[in-house]
């Protein structure tokens, strides 16, 4: 697994690096940890208050890890029109598996959307959302 | 015998891999291609032009064995045979990162023409094209390259928006996914005409099959936009860095939070250099006008809305997918003719146009032609026509408290009424719904409402209120 360093060595040099090396980073840790953060400020001549304001600004970076598996089901608004709220109790009945909402996955004709990693679902209904989260 | 599948995101979430996979099982070769754009239809199996689809997987031995029937010659379907496709010309028709398929189908030849007519000229040319950003504001591309070619500075740059956040759009993410090397070639046509030598494409993250397509096209095509350079920057998860400001302090690796205008981007952008900040629709536009010339382009269209828009028909409805056509068309046609009404089969209540900030409309204005001026006269926004259709089962207040809620959690934070005023409306509307002091509150709302419009800096605070006041304008029972 690349560390830290790794991470800083492939994007330090680049125009505006501090996306792509939290990104990289939420993917090898599941998180962007105190540690790390402090780690990247340095590295970046940023301070640690820069970088926390950062990760605390956009939705994908987690300072936690998140135990559980994550699907991300769209809520927005032609996923609401194609019946996404009717398996809304479905995610609620459940906790093994962590159902973040997203606003658009660009499947908006074929709704409702999810999904989990990079891989995409459409067309859910209650069945097949079920079966789902069953396999994650 | 060749038989045709999308691998677009659409295609792949209805099981067009398994399709794919179950056709070469059986001995088939199968082409993966961009999409037709017919996503009911998805996964659509396309032999020798003829379709089938949606198809399931145990279908697959007896559509080889020809006992399916078929939908007939995917180009004439009424779907695909009334579109004027401009920028989608290629859709279904290519392999996304094949170079011999883009050279075969008119591939560079906007950026060969730009270079030999010189950078001056392709201004011109887009001038005369009337072409205008397809990212929401509409503002004249033409102008903007202007202003970014005058600026002073060694170091320009060209920003491709493909942060596509709205509900109801997925146009930039088929451009991407389907013909990669056309955003290619516009962003270095752009480049040429304004004297930038290196673009950014940023992607929203929620687009993974965009990226991938993206960075093996840009790698494919490198040598021949040289010495133009592009690369790509993934978003990470939030719509306020879509407007270009935010996206630009995104790059830079700071929050998305809008900047003050002045100064324009094309004057001080990324990096305090001059930029051109455009949609990836506005650039796809360009290898087309070049090729057939501004006056081509223009003679598309109505009033100064010119050229032809991929729209996006979404939602609960029954022919939901990209219909490429000259501006002008009226609502009507496209939710009833093209998209042939609701996928439930019951009344179709309203559709909201231009995504999360734009106004709901009921069928009483479906007679509105799809134009920039007319939309903005009924206090409605074209956006990057993304349409979603409601049937007569859609709560109208739930929707209004909805763009409420969206707006307090997407907020970059910077103005006070697009902060704490959203979060104040999902409160007031929640009494609303409950019943309490009903008039007092919608009152409330629209005062509210008001301070948004004219205290926020950007349209994510001053525009959330149109689908407000227009779902309590057009929709009243719903709120009393
Ligand atoms: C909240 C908000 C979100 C926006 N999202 C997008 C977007 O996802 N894609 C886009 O091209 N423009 C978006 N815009 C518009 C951009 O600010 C800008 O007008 C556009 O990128 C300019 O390109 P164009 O002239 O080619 O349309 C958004 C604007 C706002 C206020
Ligand atoms: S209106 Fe909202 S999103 Fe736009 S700048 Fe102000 S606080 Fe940020
Ligand atoms: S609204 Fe759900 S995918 Fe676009």
């Amino acid at each position: 697994m690349a560390s830290i360093a790794d991470i800083l060595a492939v994007h330090k040099d680049r125009e505006g690096p501090l996306l792509p090396i939290l990104h990289d980073v939420q993917k090898a840790f599941g998180h962007v940890s105190e540690d790390a953060m402090r780690e990247i400020a340095g590295a970046l001549n940023l301070t640690r208050a820069e970088v926390y304001g950062v990760v605390s600004f956009y939705h994908d970076f987690r300072k936690e890890a998140e135990a559980r598996p994550v699907l991300k089901l769209c809520r927005a608004e032609a996923c609401k029109a194609r019946g996404v709220e009717a398996l809304v109790p479905i995610a609620d009945n459940q906790s093994r598996v962590k159902v973040e909402a997203v606003y658009c996955l660009g499947l908006c004709a074929v709704g409702p959307s999810a999904m989990v990693g990079d891989t995409v679902y459409a067309r859910l209904d209650d069945a097949k959302f079920k079966m789902i989260l069953e396999a994650m | 015998m060749t038989v045709r599948i999308s691998d677009d995101a659409v295609a792949i979430a209805c099981g067009a891999d398994e399709v794919a996979a179950a056709f070469i099982a059986a001995g088939v070769a199968v082409e993966r291609v961009s999409s037709w754009g017919m996503q009911w239809l998805e996964p659509l199996v396309d032999i020798d032009g003829v379709g089938y689809g949606p198809v399931s997987v145990d279908q697959v031995a007896d559509i080889i064995n020809g006992k399916v029937p078929s939908l007939g010659r995917i180009a004439d379907h009424p779907f695909i045979a009334t579109q004027t496709r401009l920028t989608f010309a290629r859709a279904g028709k290519t392999r996304p990162l094949s170079l011999d398929d883009y050279y075969a189908s008119q591939g560079w030849l906007g950026l060969a023409k730009a270079r030999e007519m010189g950078a001056e000229a392709t201004i011109d040319t887009v001038i005369t094209s009337g072409l205008r950003g397809r990212g929401g504001a509409g503002f004249p591309a033409g102008i903007k390259w202007q202003t970014v070619a005058r600026a002073d500075g060694a170091q320009k740059y060209i920003v491709c928006n493909a942060d596509e956040g709205d509900s109801a759009t997925f146009a930039d993410r088929m451009v991407m996914e389907g013909d990669p090397f056309m955003l290619i070639e516009g962003m270095a046509i752009a480049g040429f005409a304004v004297g930038a030598n290196k673009g950014y494409v940023y992607i929203r993250s929620e687009y993974p099959h965009a990226i991938a397509k993206m960075e093996a096209a840009i790698k494919l095509s490198a040598h021949l936009v040289a010495p133009f350079v592009v690369e790509v920057r993934v978003g990470a998860g939030a719509y306020v860095c879509g407007e270009e400001t935010s996206l630009l302090n995104s790059l830079e690796g700071k929050r998305g939070e809008v900047r003050a205008k002045p100064p324009l981007p094309a004057l001080e952008g990324l990096f305090g250099k001059p930029t051109a900040v455009n949609n990836v629709l506005t650039l796809a536009a360009l290898p087309w006008i070049l090729t057939h010339g501004g006056d081509a382009y223009a003679a598309f269209g109505a009033g100064r809305s010119r050229g032809t828009m991929p729209i996006q028909i979404a939602g609960n409805v029954k022919h939901g997918g990209l219909y490429e056509v000259a501006f002008g068309i009226t609502l009507g046609e496209l939710v009833n003719d093209i998209g042939g009404g609701t996928a439930s089969g019951r009344p179709v209540r309203c559709v909201q146009v231009g995504g999360p900030l734009g106004a709901y409309l009921p069928p009483a204005q479906f007679h509105l032609p799809l134009d920039y001026e007319a939309f903005a006269a009924a206090d409605a926004l074209v956006g990057h026509a993304g349409i979603t259709v409601f049937d007569d089962t859609v709560d109208m207040a739930k929707m209004a408290r909805f763009a409420m809620e969206f707006c307090a959690i997407e907020s970059c934070g910077k103005c006070t009424p697009c902060r704490l005023g959203s979060t104040r409306g999902v409160e007031t509307i929640d009494q609303i719904i409950a019943g309490k002091n009903v008039e007092a509150n919608l009152a409330l709302i629209a005062d509210l409402s008001e301070t948004m419009k004219f205290g926020s800096l950007c349209a994510l605070g001053g525009f959330t209120p149109y689908p407000v006041m227009s779902a309590i304008k057009h929709f009243p029972e719903d709120f009393r």
